[in-house]
């Protein structure tokens, strides 16, 4: 009973929690309702990763309407594994956020906090599982709407202007998507990806297709950040509460990623991309991207600011390997798409303990912390040798199958920028250790700093020893990559 | 040629009244004002849906004796939940507006970043 509704349930629970959580008292109680419903949910995507594993494809129709008219979730290797990313994050966040939320969110603003975060939740979850277009916008504001509340919770005044810098271009984003999908429904009369998918190779040479996925595609590349529609991203990750920051820089932008995939490869086909200069221009974009964000992470003053520009480069990386358009290309976007929110969930999260004890990320108040917050330090050490793609670690797989992706395409210059982007993970990296290890600590400013309290340190630690795990066992995410990669390209192999 | 305008004057419209919106949210410094050209820019969008939706000499979408041809009623109810998407990101960006204005005293875009530059 419970098995075969699985994948509504997913998304279900976390809706209703967050109103349930919204008129609970404040205190305690909303955080450990909030911990249960993301602990559950992480356990169904679990399961149904489990289901899918096989290669086989789930279709729940919901409400019993049959797809086209119905809405459909359709669930393979592909969003099986973006939800598990999803929900594994949340799962490990939440258990952090009692500590952090209590430091940095005022006490009468609790029990709202936790019900936006479950819609938040509620709307990743539901643009990784549904298979209808117009659901996946209605998902995509949901998710949206909340983060701009959560970002605004930050401490400081510009976290307001943070948050509407990004309102402003996230609607913009959203709404470009819009016509998009408006135009494909003018074309196709469907709204169903698999509908869809099997109607546009007809109309491939239409000019209003091309337009439809020219305003999809800029709508997506705002949503997730692609430089250079990237502005809104480094604020929004400096001001945003430390829990927020781990949240969304390990899910936010690996679900736009996700969509990217599903419209470029399930719904138009690589085949009608071919023919357009999409290709070439992501190509052209991401390298530029990877190198100059980079460069701007190495220059910043405010260790989120600088993860924040490091995660735009990174995301370059994930788009590099959608631009190949090979089996090996997906295979190392969907694999960075799942080591990158180990590492910046991890690295945030060391962060936000630093926040936690000195109340500031900037640099010159981290000095010789390393002294003072042992584990601290070595986590952001690990998850930084993460961040670079040292071998031993999870970074390390993806940048190895995307080296191997961009020589099997004989792209030589895309190969010297993936590894010249690890020398530049390398420098900022290092100016990180550096401040906390090798620069005096100002005593008499910081005698007292203890190391972070345990349930800030086992969560973060939980994605530390991830990014170590997976980076010697990799069955489990290059084998789940490379069956998504076969169904989203079904003729490479 | 005249047909290519005649024929699409919805679409031109549209364009014209999003490239409006488009052009206020860009260009304009004052927040609330930023807010309307938003919510200018996603009414045309709503416009493109509910026009696309109708079909020449199609009926209203109710059922009726002896009606056999009718307007598409579905990209209508896919615009009011778009809709309802738009009213609350209104609402949030006005509430937004009001915030910031608690926090800086303006809502003027320059003068924001004139008083967080000079921090």
């Amino acid at each position: 009973m419970i098995e075969s509704h699985l994948s509504l349930l997913i998304v279900v629970l976390p809706l209703l929690t967050a109103p349930f959580v919204a008129v609970l008292p404040n205190g305690r109680l909303p955080w450990f309702i909030s911990m249960l419903a993301s602990w559950s949910v992480f356990l169904m995507a679990a399961i149904q990763l489990l289901n899918v594993s096989n290669g086989s494809v789930i279709s729940y129709e919901l409400g019993g309407w049959a797809p086209p008219w119905g809405i459909e979730y359709r669930i393979d290797s592909v969003n099986a594994l973006v939800t598990l990313i999803v929900a594994a994050i949340a799962a490990v966040t939440l258990p952090y956020a009692l500590k952090s939320v209590a430091d940095e969110i005022p006490s009468h603003q609790h029990s709202l906090f936790y019900a936006a975060f479950m819609l938040c939740l509620t709307g990743l979850l539901g643009i990784a599982q549904t298979g209808d277009i117009f659901n996946l916008f209605v998902f995509l504001e949901i998710s949206s709407l909340s983060s701009y509340a959560l970002i605004s919770l930050g401490r400081n005044r510009q976290a307001l202007t943070a948050s509407y810098q990004y309102l402003i271009m996230g609607t913009i984003g959203a709404t470009f998507f819009l016509i998009g999908v408006g135009l494909l429904y003018a074309m196709t009369g469907t709204l169903n990806m698999a509908d869809l998918a099997q109607r546009l190779p007809e109309l491939y040479n239409h000019r209003t297709i091309h337009t439809a996925f020219a305003f999809i595609m800029v709508g997506f590349a705002l949503k997730l950040a692609l430089f250079p529609l990237h502005l809104w991203l480094p604020n929004a990750y400096t001001y945003a509460p430390s829990v927020v920051t781990i949240f969304l820089a390990a899910t936010a932008t690996k679900v736009a990623v996700y969509v990217m995939l599903r419209v470029i490869f399930s719904v138009f086909g690589f085949s009608f991309i071919e023919n357009t200069p999409a290709n070439e221009l992501f190509l052209l974009l991401c390298v530029m991207g990877i190198v100059m964000m980079s460069f701007y992470a190495i220059y910043q003053k405010d260790c989120k600011r600088l993860l924040a520009y490091s995660s735009v480069a990174q995301i370059g990386y994930m788009m590099l390997g959608i631009s190949f358009g090979t089996a090996l290309g997906i295979t190392a976007t969907m694999v960075h798409l799942f080591n990158h929110a180990l590492m910046k969930g991890a690295l945030f999260m060391a962060i936000g303990a630093i926040i936690y004890r000195v109340g500031s990320s900037r640099l010159e108040h981290m000095q010789g912390l390393g002294k003072h917050m042992p584990w601290t330090f070595m986590a952001i050490v690990i998850g930084g040798l993460s961040l670079i793609g040292v071998p031993g670690t999870a970074g390390f797989i993806s940048k190895w199958y995307l080296v191997q992706a961009a020589i099997e395409q004989q792209h030589w210059l895309v190969v010297a920028v993936i590894l010249f982007g690890s020398l530049l993970a390398v420098i900022y990296v290092w100016k990180l250790v550096e401040v906390m290890y090798f620069k005096p600590a100002n005593e008499a400013a910081i005698p007292s700093v203890k190391e972070a309290p345990a349930l800030l340190l086992i969560p973060t630690w939980i994605l530390v020893i991830a990014n170590i795990y997976f980076g010697f066992a990799t069955e489990v995410t290059v084998g789940t990559a490379e069956q998504a990669a076969k169904l989203l390209l079904p003729g490479a192999h | 040629m005249m047909e290519f305008f005649t024929g699409h004057y919805n679409y031109w419209l549209i364009i014209i009244i999003m490239m409006a919106g488009f052009y206020t949210v860009i260009s304009r410094g004052n927040l609330v004002k930023k807010i309307a050209g938003l919510n200018i820019f996603q009414v045309s969008v709503f416009l493109l849906y509910i026009s696309i939706g109708n079909v020449t000499d199609g009926a209203t979408p109710i059922i009726e004796e002896g009606v056999t041809l009718y307007s598409n009623p579905l990209p209508h109810v896919l615009i009011l939940t778009a809709i309802v998407v738009g009213v609350a990101t209104t609402a949030l960006g006005l509430a937004l507006v009001v915030r910031i204005k608690e926090a800086y005293g303006t809502i003027e875009e320059d003068d924001i970043h004139t008083q967080d530059h000079s921090l």
